[in-house]
């Protein structure tokens, strides 16, 4: 069988100081199958690939490539080896056109200046033999996400490698750009590539993967194929026990609308409208689903509301006030609560400890600051153990930064931050995007907790299964208008989809 | 515990002291290895390298008279390095502490010389106030272009510098000329002996000042609401603006007190050294600051010892020269290294085997994204 194997790990160990990330693993790849490699964040997933692509050495193991035992001592060997890696945040120059870009590193050269017209003309022929299309002369930030992950893809392949590392290929993907992504590693697989995909997304695995092995603190701990398993068997085998994918939650007692938007319309940089006349209610607890294919107005929607961005026209009111607009203050003291998007740029600063990030918003009231803009320490260390114990989030101590929790530890934080204060009303825009399934178990959990106290809750996902398990109301956005609001009983991944595309389901 | 929780214990800062050690051990290198190639080239010029530092010790700290000496250097030192790390908490890199230092320097010496009549104290108290709030004005210029244009601050207060050098020129050599003796130098009148800040044995009142000002700033900057919106906007303006702080606001109003430091800065050197105001008496005070704010990690317990680093320096230059036959510019050669190694820390780190925080963060971020 040997011969078949286009990788194979032996017995790879890496240390980190105080933690073992990979503990004693092996991993085979075959010829151009898709190999899942399945485990939560923090599981050794992407430490034991860069281990493989040589960007870590690692303190025991060793590798084979088509049989062979190699030693990888840096990327450069990696590439020499026909491995090819695309990270999870993309090395593109932004600037530069896809072919300046895909050259990059191993530029075609004319005497001294470059060959970029043969360099083009291979691009070309890579991306034909793959069926990858690209314009090879696209600015790379003027070209969607998905294209730039074909880009890198290219780039790979334009390295000629064989076997492909995609690390969370599909974090930064819609539905729909993924599902193009899974039919592009089905032809790169046809055309003689091996993939090594890492995710911790059941569905995808389902979908595209031919095997899976799932790594759980350091180690593997299981091998399966789609064919014997579920996303509830994956889910019990990445998480070690039996977790909820699906939320349980009550019918929703709605009361009186507490946020109302009325005809409003943003604007953008380029005075384009992204958010066009839009008018809907959200009741006191009620969850209200914002669906919609990554941009299509809701960011802006979403900032809107929590005073992020100001608005072109129309009008917002929180429990029957009016709110002025980019006046985040105004709505923290006012009873919103705002889970961002981002939450590395808007909802967390990642130097500071937990403490301090847990008090980002209401730093300056009582109890946590006295006369004379002195801050209370003991306040503020109170309220920290407090949010700590209550919402489970796993750290040392509150005095570490933000910056070295892990994703879901860091929602957490923010998600203690925000639900601990008195609400009305709750924004909270991609809560669990990039989460591992206990944290994405919780953070649901909690939020369905909020909407039965009372408070009106707007979720906006580009996740059709959270909208789905969350949402007692459905609105769908696309290019800028709400183009229908359903309820969840009558909604389902087909109907949805269509809306999200922008055509009407049901006059077809 | 699970293994997150677990590498998360191993990356918190180990003990007080530890953490310490972090800290100062790149500038100490960086000090070291200035001291070094300082010595390296004393000796290839045919000097003594030891007689040259120990004269430059002697100069500095030999005796009480020297070290008073070396107070005195050191106080505009700390309040022009305070300014820029003040700044560079707000995430502002003030390169004009120079301008706004020389109108600190200039204005309190017009309002030494020009009010009559009012108590010692007061009068003192009254001019140092005055200069520092010329530089906060004059350091508000470039916060007001940042915050309402996005004009980067790195030129304005370039360009304004030498505004500023210009203006109190002129100021010197017209309006506020000293006319007295048939002098034709220009500089203004000697301000009056109540506005003079008065050096008490050996210490020098404005170095005095100079610390409490350093323990205001610690004290603002960590203990109060004010400082901790300072440090979010640096840290992350978008999470500051999440949060409700009022970002154009608060760079404004960080450019304020750092132009009010620097300000002090020159206020002190004319009322407690010069005594009046006269062009090329304050040169350098303000660039001195960005080194020693790097040089103290910005921080402002760092700055004292830097400052007092590079004010013994200009303190020992002379007897330096005298004792040891060396031109005193290898102290700028040797300050200009500490610069150069205190911001190129990959080296340093590589060289001392020290712990590199910005490897640590790859490693994890690499780490954590998975």
């Amino acid at each position: 069988m040997a011969e078949n194997l286009a990788l194979e790990i032996r017995n790879v160990t890496k240390r980190f100081p105080g933690v073992i990330a990979n503990d004693n693993v092996s991993f085979n790849l075959r010829k151009g199958e898709i190999h899942a490699l399945l485990g939560e964040n923090g599981a050794g997933k992407s430490t034991l690939m860069n281990v493989v692509y040589g960007l870590y050495a690692p303190d025991e193991g060793e590798f084979l490539v088509n049989g062979k035992k190699v030693e990888i001592n840096g990327p450069h060997d990696a590439i020499n080896y026909g491995i090819g890696m695309v990270h999870q945040h993309f090395m593109l120059v932004p600037v530069f056109s896809v072919t300046e870009n895909m050259i990059l590193g191993s530029e075609v050269t004319k005497g001294t200046s470059l060959d970029l017209k043969r360099a083009r003309k291979e691009i070309l022929e890579i991306s034909e033999a793959y069926g990858l299309e690209v314009d090879p002369d696209a600015i790379v930030e003027d070209i969607p996400v998905g294209v730039q992950q074909r880009v890198e893809i290219l780039k790979a392949l334009y390295r000629k490698a064989n076997i492909l590392v995609l690390d969370e290929p599909t974090a930064v993907l819609t539905p729909q750009e993924a599902e193009d992504l899974f039919r592009v590693m089905r032809h790169l697989t046809e055309k003689g590539v091996s993939i090594i995909f890492i995710t911790h997304k059941l569905k995808e695995i389902l979908n595209v993967a031919d095997r899976v092995t799932v790594m759980r603190r350091g180690k593997v701990v299981g091998h399966t194929t789609p064919a014997e398993t579920d996303q509830q068997g994956l889910a019990t085998m990445m998480v070690g026990r039996d977790v909820l994918l699906e939320v349980e939650k009550a019918p929703a007692q709605p009361k009186d609308v507490v946020l109302s938007v009325e005809n409003l319309t943003i604007k953008d940089e380029r005075n384009v409208s992204v958010v066009k006349d839009i008018s809907f209610d959200v009741r006191a607890g009620e969850i209200l689903g914002i669906a919609g294919v990554q941009g299509n107005g809701q960011t802006e929607l979403a900032e809107a509301i929590t005073g992020l961005r100001g608005i072109d026209a129309g009008e917002i009111t929180l429990s029957g006030e009016r709110i002025p607009f980019e006046k985040p203050r105004w709505l923290v003291e006012h009873g919103m609560g705002h889970v961002p998007e981002d939450r590395h740029k808007h909802g967390l600063v990642l130097p500071y400890d937990l403490a301090d990030n847990m008090v980002l918003c209401t730093y300056y009231q009582k109890p946590f600051a006295g006369a004379f803009m002195v801050r209370n320490r003991d306040a503020i260390q109170k309220n920290a153990d407090g949010l700590m114990e209550r919402f489970d989030v796993r750290a040392p101590s509150t005095a570490v930064a933000a910056s070295t929790l892990s994703g879901g530890n860091q929602q957490k934080v923010i998600v203690g931050r925000e639900f601990s204060r008195p609400l009305k009303v709750l924004v909270a825009n991609q809560p669990t995007r990039g989460l591992d399934v206990g944290s994405i178990e919780y953070i649901h959990k909690e939020i369905v907790k909020m909407r039965d106290e009372g408070v009106g809750v707007i979720v906006v996902s580009a996740e059709l299964d959270e909208i789905l398990s969350l949402a007692d109301r459905i609105a769908v956005m696309f290019r800028g208008k709400i183009v229908t609001v359903i309820d969840a009983k009558d909604a389902t991944r087909e109907k949805l989809g269509l809306w999200m595309a922008g055509s009407n389901p049901d006059e077809e | 515990m699970d293994d997150q929780a677990e590498k998360e214990m191993s990356t918190s800062s180990g003990s007080w002291l530890g953490r310490l050690w972090r800290t100062i051990a790149v500038p100490l290198a960086a000090v070291l290895l200035a001291m070094l190639i300082g010595a390296i080239l004393l000796a290839i010029s045919g000097a003594d390298p030891i007689k040259a530092y120990s004269a430059l010790f002697d100069g500095a700290f030999g005796s009480m008279k020297a070290f008073g000496r070396t107070l005195a250097k050191a106080t505009p030192l700390i309040f022009s390095g305070l300014a820029v790390a003040f700044a560079f908490k707000a995430g502002l890199f003030n390169i004009g502490a120079q301008g706004q230092l020389l109108f600190g320097a200039l204005v309190s010496a017009v309002a030494g010389f020009m009010i009559h009549g009012l108590p010692p104290f007061l009068h003192a108290t009254l001019a140092l106030l005055i200069g520092a709030s010329a530089g906060a004005l004059y350091a508000a210029i470039p916060g007001a272009l940042k915050a309402y244009t996005g004009a980067h601050e790195v030129i304005t207060t370039i360009m304004l510098n030498y505004v500023a050098i210009n203006i109190t020129d002129y100021f010197a050599d017209g309006p506020f000329k000293d006319t007295t003796g048939g002098n034709i130098v220009a500089r203004t009148p000697e301000i009056l002996d109540s506005a003079r800040i008065p050096t008490i044995g050996n210490i020098p009142l404005g170095f005095v000042l100079a610390v409490l000002a350093a323990v205001v700033v610690w004290w603002l900057l960590w203990h109060t609401t004010l400082g901790f919106e300072i440090r979010t906007v640096g840290l992350s303006p978008h999470a500051a603006k999440y949060a409700g702080m009022k970002v154009a606001f608060t760079v404004i109003l960080t450019m304020v007190i750092s132009g009010f430091l620097a300000g002090a800065g020159g206020a002190i050197e004319t009322q407690g050294i010069v005594g009046r105001y006269q062009p090329g008496f304050n040169a350098g005070l303000g660039f001195d600051g960005i080194t020693i704010a790097l040089l103290g990690k910005t921080h402002p317990f760092g700055i004292i010892p830097a400052a007092l680093l590079i004010g013994a320096m200009k303190a020992g230059a002379s007897t330096m020269q005298f004792d040891a036959g060396v031109a005193k510019e290898i102290t700028d050669v040797i300050q200009a290294l500490m610069l150069f190694f205190v911001t190129a820390d990959m080296i340093v780190r590589k060289l001392i085997h020290a712990r590199d925080d910005g490897g640590e963060k790859i490693t994890l971020s690499g780490w954590g994204q998975q």
